[in-house]
Protein backbone atom coordinates (compact mmCIF):
# COMPACT_ATOMS: atom_id res chain seq x y z
CA UNK A 1 0.00 0.00 0.00
CA UNK A 2 1.33 3.44 -0.88
CA UNK A 3 2.06 6.17 1.65
CA UNK A 4 -0.89 8.24 0.41
CA UNK A 5 -3.24 5.28 0.98
CA UNK A 6 -1.98 4.93 4.54
CA UNK A 7 -2.54 8.64 5.11
CA UNK A 8 -6.08 8.34 3.66
CA UNK A 9 -6.94 5.48 6.06
CA UNK A 10 -5.53 7.42 9.02
CA UNK A 11 -7.68 10.38 8.03
CA UNK A 12 -10.71 8.06 7.82
CA UNK A 13 -10.11 6.71 11.33
CA UNK A 14 -10.17 10.26 12.67
CA UNK A 15 -13.52 10.73 10.89
CA UNK A 16 -14.84 7.55 12.55
CA UNK A 17 -14.10 9.01 15.99
CA UNK A 18 -15.91 12.22 15.02
CA UNK A 19 -18.92 10.20 13.84
CA UNK A 20 -18.87 8.21 17.09
CA UNK A 21 -18.99 11.38 19.20
CA UNK A 22 -21.86 12.76 17.08
CA UNK A 23 -23.80 9.49 17.44
CA UNK A 24 -23.36 9.58 21.22
CA UNK A 25 -24.62 13.17 21.42
CA UNK A 26 -27.61 12.30 19.23
CA UNK A 27 -28.43 9.27 21.43
CA UNK A 28 -28.45 11.42 24.56
CA UNK A 29 -30.51 14.05 22.74
CA UNK A 30 -33.19 11.60 21.60
CA UNK A 31 -33.51 10.18 25.13
CA UNK A 32 -33.67 13.69 26.65
CA UNK A 33 -36.40 14.78 24.21
CA UNK A 34 -38.49 11.75 25.16
CA UNK A 35 -38.76 13.09 28.73
CA UNK A 36 -40.30 16.40 27.56
CA UNK A 37 -43.72 14.71 27.13
CA UNK A 38 -44.34 16.33 23.76
CA UNK A 39 -47.52 15.57 21.78
CA UNK A 40 -47.19 12.10 20.22
CA UNK A 41 -47.04 13.33 16.61
CA UNK A 42 -44.25 15.82 17.41
CA UNK A 43 -42.36 13.23 19.48
CA UNK A 44 -42.53 10.68 16.63
CA UNK A 45 -41.36 13.28 14.12
CA UNK A 46 -38.36 14.34 16.24
CA UNK A 47 -37.40 10.75 17.12
CA UNK A 48 -37.54 9.74 13.45
CA UNK A 49 -35.50 12.74 12.32
CA UNK A 50 -32.78 11.99 14.89
CA UNK A 51 -32.79 8.25 14.10
CA UNK A 52 -32.60 8.94 10.36
CA UNK A 53 -29.69 11.30 10.91
CA UNK A 54 -27.88 8.71 13.04
CA UNK A 55 -28.64 5.95 10.54
CA UNK A 56 -27.32 8.08 7.67
CA UNK A 57 -24.07 8.66 9.55
CA UNK A 58 -23.62 4.92 10.11
CA UNK A 59 -24.42 4.14 6.47
CA UNK A 60 -22.33 6.95 4.98
CA UNK A 61 -19.18 6.49 7.05
CA UNK A 62 -19.05 3.06 8.72
CA UNK A 63 -20.60 1.32 5.71
CA UNK A 64 -18.59 3.49 3.29
CA UNK A 65 -21.67 4.55 1.34
CA UNK A 66 -20.27 8.06 0.96
CA UNK A 67 -17.96 6.64 -1.73
CA UNK A 68 -19.39 3.43 -3.14
CA UNK A 69 -19.84 2.03 -6.63
CA UNK A 70 -22.92 2.79 -8.74
CA UNK A 71 -24.22 -0.78 -8.62
CA UNK A 72 -24.64 -0.54 -4.82
CA UNK A 73 -26.52 2.78 -5.08
CA UNK A 74 -28.92 1.31 -7.66
CA UNK A 75 -29.47 -1.71 -5.49
CA UNK A 76 -30.22 0.49 -2.49
CA UNK A 77 -32.52 2.78 -4.47
CA UNK A 78 -34.60 -0.27 -5.40
CA UNK A 79 -34.58 -1.37 -1.76
CA UNK A 80 -35.78 2.04 -0.60
CA UNK A 81 -38.69 1.95 -3.10
CA UNK A 82 -39.84 -1.43 -1.86
CA UNK A 83 -39.27 -0.44 1.78
CA UNK A 84 -41.46 2.66 1.35
CA UNK A 85 -44.14 0.50 -0.27
CA UNK A 86 -44.04 -1.69 2.84
CA UNK A 87 -44.34 1.33 5.12
CA UNK A 88 -47.39 2.63 3.26
CA UNK A 89 -49.28 -0.66 3.44
CA UNK A 90 -50.77 0.15 6.88
CA UNK A 91 -52.36 3.33 5.48
CA UNK A 92 -54.12 1.27 2.79
CA UNK A 93 -56.06 -0.76 5.32
CA UNK A 94 -59.73 -0.03 5.72
CA UNK A 95 -60.03 2.56 8.42
CA UNK A 96 -63.65 1.69 9.14
CA UNK A 97 -62.52 -1.71 10.35
CA UNK A 98 -60.53 -0.22 13.19
CA UNK A 99 -61.54 -1.05 16.74
CA UNK A 100 -63.60 -4.02 15.62
CA UNK A 101 -63.26 -6.70 18.25
CA UNK B 1 -11.50 -24.36 -7.63
CA UNK B 2 -10.58 -20.71 -7.40
CA UNK B 3 -13.42 -18.40 -6.35
CA UNK B 4 -13.44 -15.42 -8.73
CA UNK B 5 -13.40 -11.74 -7.79
CA UNK B 6 -12.63 -12.05 -4.08
CA UNK B 7 -10.10 -9.23 -4.17
CA UNK B 8 -10.29 -7.47 -7.53
CA UNK B 9 -13.53 -5.86 -8.69
CA UNK B 10 -15.67 -7.67 -11.22
CA UNK B 11 -15.54 -5.57 -14.42
CA UNK B 12 -19.30 -5.33 -14.99
CA UNK B 13 -20.32 -4.48 -11.40
CA UNK B 14 -17.20 -2.60 -10.33
CA UNK B 15 -17.13 -4.35 -6.92
CA UNK B 16 -15.78 -7.67 -5.64
CA UNK B 17 -18.49 -10.36 -5.61
CA UNK B 18 -18.71 -10.61 -1.83
CA UNK B 19 -19.55 -6.93 -1.54
CA UNK B 20 -22.44 -7.15 -4.00
CA UNK B 21 -23.51 -10.34 -2.23
CA UNK B 22 -23.65 -8.79 1.23
CA UNK B 23 -25.56 -5.75 -0.05
CA UNK B 24 -28.13 -8.00 -1.73
CA UNK B 25 -28.47 -9.87 1.55
CA UNK B 26 -28.83 -6.60 3.48
CA UNK B 27 -31.53 -5.52 1.00
CA UNK B 28 -33.48 -8.66 1.91
CA UNK B 29 -32.88 -7.85 5.58
CA UNK B 30 -34.34 -4.37 5.06
CA UNK B 31 -37.50 -6.05 3.77
CA UNK B 32 -37.60 -8.47 6.71
CA UNK B 33 -37.31 -5.77 9.36
CA UNK B 34 -39.36 -3.39 7.20
CA UNK B 35 -42.28 -5.83 7.23
CA UNK B 36 -42.14 -5.98 11.02
CA UNK B 37 -41.87 -2.19 11.35
CA UNK B 38 -44.86 -1.94 9.05
CA UNK B 39 -46.71 -4.39 11.31
CA UNK B 40 -45.81 -2.21 14.28
CA UNK B 41 -47.32 0.84 12.58
CA UNK B 42 -50.46 -1.12 11.71
CA UNK B 43 -50.85 -2.44 15.26
CA UNK B 44 -50.26 0.98 16.78
CA UNK B 45 -52.58 2.93 14.48
CA UNK B 46 -55.17 0.18 14.73
CA UNK B 47 -55.23 0.20 18.53
CA UNK B 48 -58.17 1.89 20.23
CA UNK B 49 -57.32 5.56 21.01
CA UNK B 50 -55.31 6.00 24.19
CA UNK B 51 -54.62 2.29 24.69
CA UNK B 52 -51.11 2.08 23.14
CA UNK B 53 -48.67 2.28 26.05
CA UNK B 54 -45.61 4.53 26.09
CA UNK B 55 -42.51 2.31 25.93
CA UNK B 56 -41.51 3.56 29.38
CA UNK B 57 -44.51 1.85 30.98
CA UNK B 58 -43.10 -1.62 30.30
CA UNK B 59 -39.48 -1.05 29.31
CA UNK B 60 -36.30 0.17 30.96
CA UNK B 61 -35.07 3.26 29.08
CA UNK B 62 -31.69 3.69 30.89
CA UNK B 63 -30.74 0.05 30.18
CA UNK B 64 -31.71 0.41 26.51
CA UNK B 65 -29.74 3.66 26.31
CA UNK B 66 -26.73 1.79 27.67
CA UNK B 67 -27.26 -0.89 25.02
CA UNK B 68 -27.48 1.75 22.30
CA UNK B 69 -24.15 3.18 23.43
CA UNK B 70 -22.60 -0.32 23.55
CA UNK B 71 -23.79 -1.18 20.04
CA UNK B 72 -22.68 2.12 18.50
CA UNK B 73 -19.28 1.75 20.18
CA UNK B 74 -19.02 -1.77 18.76
CA UNK B 75 -19.65 -0.38 15.28
CA UNK B 76 -16.71 1.97 15.76
CA UNK B 77 -14.40 -0.83 16.96
CA UNK B 78 -15.58 -2.96 14.00
CA UNK B 79 -14.68 -0.32 11.43
CA UNK B 80 -11.39 0.31 13.28
CA UNK B 81 -10.55 -3.40 13.04
CA UNK B 82 -10.97 -3.19 9.25
CA UNK B 83 -8.91 0.02 9.10
CA UNK B 84 -6.17 -1.71 11.14
CA UNK B 85 -5.94 -4.46 8.52
CA UNK B 86 -5.73 -1.80 5.83
CA UNK B 87 -2.80 -0.34 7.78
CA UNK B 88 -1.24 -3.81 7.97
CA UNK B 89 -1.50 -3.90 11.77
CA UNK B 90 -2.83 -7.36 12.64
CA UNK B 91 -2.34 -6.95 16.39
CA UNK B 92 -4.58 -3.90 16.46
CA UNK B 93 -7.09 -5.74 14.28
CA UNK B 94 -7.31 -8.51 16.87
CA UNK B 95 -7.72 -5.97 19.66
CA UNK B 96 -10.52 -4.08 17.92
CA UNK B 97 -12.27 -7.25 16.73
CA UNK B 98 -12.02 -8.66 20.26
CA UNK B 99 -13.59 -5.48 21.62
CA UNK B 100 -16.38 -5.74 19.03
CA UNK B 101 -17.22 -9.27 20.16
CA UNK B 102 -17.01 -8.23 23.80
CA UNK B 103 -19.48 -5.40 23.10
CA UNK B 104 -21.76 -7.97 21.45
CA UNK B 105 -21.66 -10.02 24.64
CA UNK B 106 -22.36 -6.87 26.67
CA UNK B 107 -25.40 -6.09 24.54
CA UNK B 108 -26.75 -9.63 24.87
CA UNK B 109 -26.22 -9.70 28.65
CA UNK B 110 -28.12 -6.43 29.09
CA UNK B 111 -30.87 -7.74 26.79
CA UNK B 112 -31.05 -11.04 28.72
CA UNK B 113 -31.34 -9.05 31.94
CA UNK B 114 -34.18 -6.99 30.45
CA UNK B 115 -36.00 -10.07 29.19
CA UNK B 116 -35.50 -11.87 32.50
CA UNK B 117 -36.96 -8.97 34.42
CA UNK B 118 -40.05 -8.92 32.17
CA UNK B 119 -40.57 -12.65 32.67
CA UNK B 120 -40.23 -12.25 36.46
CA UNK B 121 -43.02 -9.68 36.32
CA UNK B 122 -45.12 -12.12 34.30
CA UNK B 123 -44.83 -10.03 31.13
CA UNK B 124 -44.70 -12.25 28.05
CA UNK B 125 -45.31 -11.78 24.31
CA UNK B 126 -48.86 -13.02 24.90
CA UNK B 127 -49.50 -10.37 27.59
CA UNK B 128 -50.44 -7.58 25.19
CA UNK B 129 -49.96 -6.35 21.61
CA UNK B 130 -47.18 -3.95 22.54
CA UNK B 131 -45.14 -6.68 24.22
CA UNK B 132 -45.84 -9.06 21.35
CA UNK B 133 -44.28 -6.72 18.78
CA UNK B 134 -41.54 -5.71 21.27
CA UNK B 135 -40.40 -9.30 21.81
CA UNK B 136 -40.68 -10.10 18.09
CA UNK B 137 -38.60 -7.12 16.96
CA UNK B 138 -35.97 -7.24 19.71
CA UNK B 139 -35.81 -11.05 19.59
CA UNK B 140 -35.12 -11.04 15.86
CA UNK B 141 -32.59 -8.25 16.32
CA UNK B 142 -30.91 -10.15 19.17
CA UNK B 143 -30.57 -13.20 16.91
CA UNK B 144 -28.83 -10.96 14.38
CA UNK B 145 -26.41 -9.73 17.04
CA UNK B 146 -25.71 -13.36 17.97
CA UNK B 147 -25.12 -14.27 14.32
CA UNK B 148 -22.71 -11.35 13.91
CA UNK B 149 -20.82 -12.41 17.02
CA UNK B 150 -20.36 -15.93 15.61
CA UNK B 151 -19.04 -14.55 12.31
CA UNK B 152 -16.74 -12.08 14.09
CA UNK B 153 -15.58 -14.85 16.41
CA UNK B 154 -14.64 -16.92 13.37
CA UNK B 155 -12.63 -14.06 11.89
CA UNK B 156 -10.69 -13.46 15.08
CA UNK B 157 -10.19 -17.23 15.57
CA UNK B 158 -9.70 -19.92 12.90
CA UNK B 159 -10.73 -17.63 10.02
CA UNK B 160 -7.81 -15.29 10.75
CA UNK B 161 -5.36 -17.80 9.25
CA UNK B 162 -6.23 -16.39 5.85
CA UNK B 163 -4.39 -13.17 6.78
CA UNK B 164 -1.05 -14.96 6.44
CA UNK B 165 -1.69 -16.28 2.95
CA UNK B 166 -4.14 -13.80 1.39
CA UNK B 167 -4.22 -10.59 3.42
CA UNK B 168 -6.28 -8.60 0.91
CA UNK B 169 -8.92 -11.28 0.68
CA UNK B 170 -9.10 -11.47 4.47
CA UNK B 171 -9.43 -7.68 4.72
CA UNK B 172 -12.36 -7.81 2.28
CA UNK B 173 -14.01 -10.53 4.36
CA UNK B 174 -13.73 -8.38 7.46
CA UNK B 175 -15.20 -5.43 5.56
CA UNK B 176 -18.17 -7.57 4.51
CA UNK B 177 -18.68 -8.82 8.08
CA UNK B 178 -18.49 -5.17 9.13
CA UNK B 179 -21.22 -4.13 6.68
CA UNK B 180 -23.51 -6.71 8.30
CA UNK B 181 -22.57 -5.58 11.81
CA UNK B 182 -23.22 -1.92 11.01
CA UNK B 183 -26.59 -2.87 9.56
CA UNK B 184 -27.51 -4.58 12.84
CA UNK B 185 -26.47 -1.37 14.62
CA UNK B 186 -28.57 0.66 12.17
CA UNK B 187 -31.66 -1.44 12.86
CA UNK B 188 -31.21 -0.87 16.59
CA UNK B 189 -30.90 2.90 16.03
CA UNK B 190 -34.50 2.77 14.75
CA UNK B 191 -35.77 0.10 17.15
CA UNK B 192 -34.63 1.99 20.23
CA UNK B 193 -36.73 5.17 19.83
CA UNK B 194 -39.65 3.28 18.26
CA UNK B 195 -40.10 0.82 21.12
CA UNK B 196 -38.64 2.62 24.13
CA UNK B 197 -39.13 6.35 23.62
CA UNK B 198 -42.48 6.77 21.88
Amino acid sequence: MSASDVEAIRKQTRTYIGVFVTLMIMTILTVAVSYFHLPVAVAILIALIIASFKGSLVAAFFMHLSHERKVIYWLLLLTVVFFLALMFIPSLTQWNQRYVR
Amino acid sequence: MEIPYTVEARPDTGVPNAKLGIWLFLASEVMLFGALFSSYVLLRTGAAPGTWPHGRVFLNVPLATLNTIILIASSVTMVMSWASLKLNDFKKYRLYMGLTILAGFGFMIVKAFEYGHKFELGLFPKSNTFLAIYFTLTGLHGLHVLGGMIVNGYFVGPGAKLWRTQPERFTNRVEVAGLYWHFVDLVWIFLFPTLYLL
